[in-house]
């Protein structure tokens, strides 16, 4: 069984998934959205993980060494940044939306107007 | 919908990804083994082209394009986070200097490491922009720390102090200038690793101080119109 490693992801995921729709607050809930996409940030270095390898950047090691997939790791680089701008994006529209209704309960919330 | 009803039904569509999940991810080939076809292809290249760290070779020379979207979304997120957190006519800014906030607040230890750190942080930062080709690193990362760097003198207990080292109009310039000049480079010169890391260092480094700037304004000097 050695495909249980890509497990750890799902199970991130599904943390994080729980958190928001368990969530009653919507900073809160930004959090969990953060956790739930830093598992794709293990499932993609887990996909680029090989055994007996060094990190992929060749200023003191041999060109000829085994090093782990660089792809995922650049893939995961734009990943954070994009997760980054997204959740500082969610939570100016917390302040907004806690300004504007007094409460940043998704449940007292449901309504368009005040 | 009750929040007993929300998570009844987050956990049906959880157990259903979870199968799903479970299913692909026994498909995949097995954890640590040979077969990366995509990395293999991307090694020889960086090599030719004398770029050590292959994760910066890829992001700005191999899939530069792609990087130019990303470095877009960035400029948009943080345009709107500026956009978003601007005073609107019911409220009033106040100036920066005009509550006394911290200062005598913060312990003497706290606001001298502030102080001390401010420049070693810099450093660092400038240091993995300039060497993301060569070590681990690059402009995103260094862009970070350049960004938070300055904002241990809020750390410090000196919100003024802050708010008169970052003069938001040059950052904006900044910000659209680094963005701009990154298009330049992504169209037209795509491989020079060094000049993308340091114009993406730069935009990087602005727009965390931009967004941060206005979650302060937000925190401390915003408020209803009296």
């Amino acid at each position: 069984m050695s495909q249980l490693p890509y497990l750890v992801p799902g199970w991130i995921l599904l943390i994080g998934v729980y958190g928001i729709v368990t969530s009653r607050n919507l900073v809160h809930a930004v959090v969990c959205l953060s956790v739930a996409q830093s598992a794709t940030y293990v499932l993609l270095l887990s996909v680029g993980y090989q055994r007996k390898a060094t990190a992929p950047v060749f200023s003191d090691i041999k060109p000829t060494r085994n090093v782990v997939d660089p792809l995922v790791q650049a893939m995961t680089l734009t990943d954070i940044v994009v997760g980054a701008t997204a959740t500082a994006l969610l939570l100016a529209l917390t302040v907004q939306v806690a300004k504007r209704r007094g409460t940043v309960d998704p449940d007292e919330l449901r309504s368009l107007e005040p | 919908m009750s929040p007993r009803g929300r998570l009844i039904v987050g956990l049906f569509g959880a157990t259903g990804l979870a199968v799903l999940f479970t299913l692909a991810a026994l498909g995949l080939p097995g954890f640590g083994g040979t077969s990366h076809p995509y990395g293999q292809r991307t090694l020889p290249n960086a090599i030719a082209r004398h770029t050590p760290n292959v994760v910066s070779s890829i992001n700005f020379d191999q899939r530069a394009f792609d990087t130019l979207g990303e470095e877009l979304i960035l400029m948009a997120s943080a345009l709107a986070a500026v956009v978003i957190l601007r005073t609107v006519r019911a409220e009033q800014e106040d100036a920066a200097g005009e509550h006394s906030y911290g200062r005598a607040q913060v312990y003497d230890a706290l606001r001298l490491t502030g102080y001390l750190l401010l420049p070693v942080t810099l450093m660092t930062g400038v240091y993995i922009v300039a060497h993301g080709y060569l070590s681990p690193g690059g402009g995103f990362q260094g862009g970070v720390i350049l960004g938070s760097a300055i904002h241990l003198i809020y750390l410090s207990g000196d919100y003024p102090a802050l708010a008169r080292i970052r003069p938001i109009p040059a950052f904006e310039a900044g910000e659209a200038l680094a963005a701009g000049a990154f298009v330049v480079l992504a169209l037209g010169f795509a491989g020079q690793v060094k000049a993308m890391n340091a114009v993406v260092g730069l935009e990087v480094g602005c727009a965390v101080v931009l967004a941060l700037a206005k979650f302060f304004e937000q925190a401390l000097l915003v408020r209803k119109q009296t």
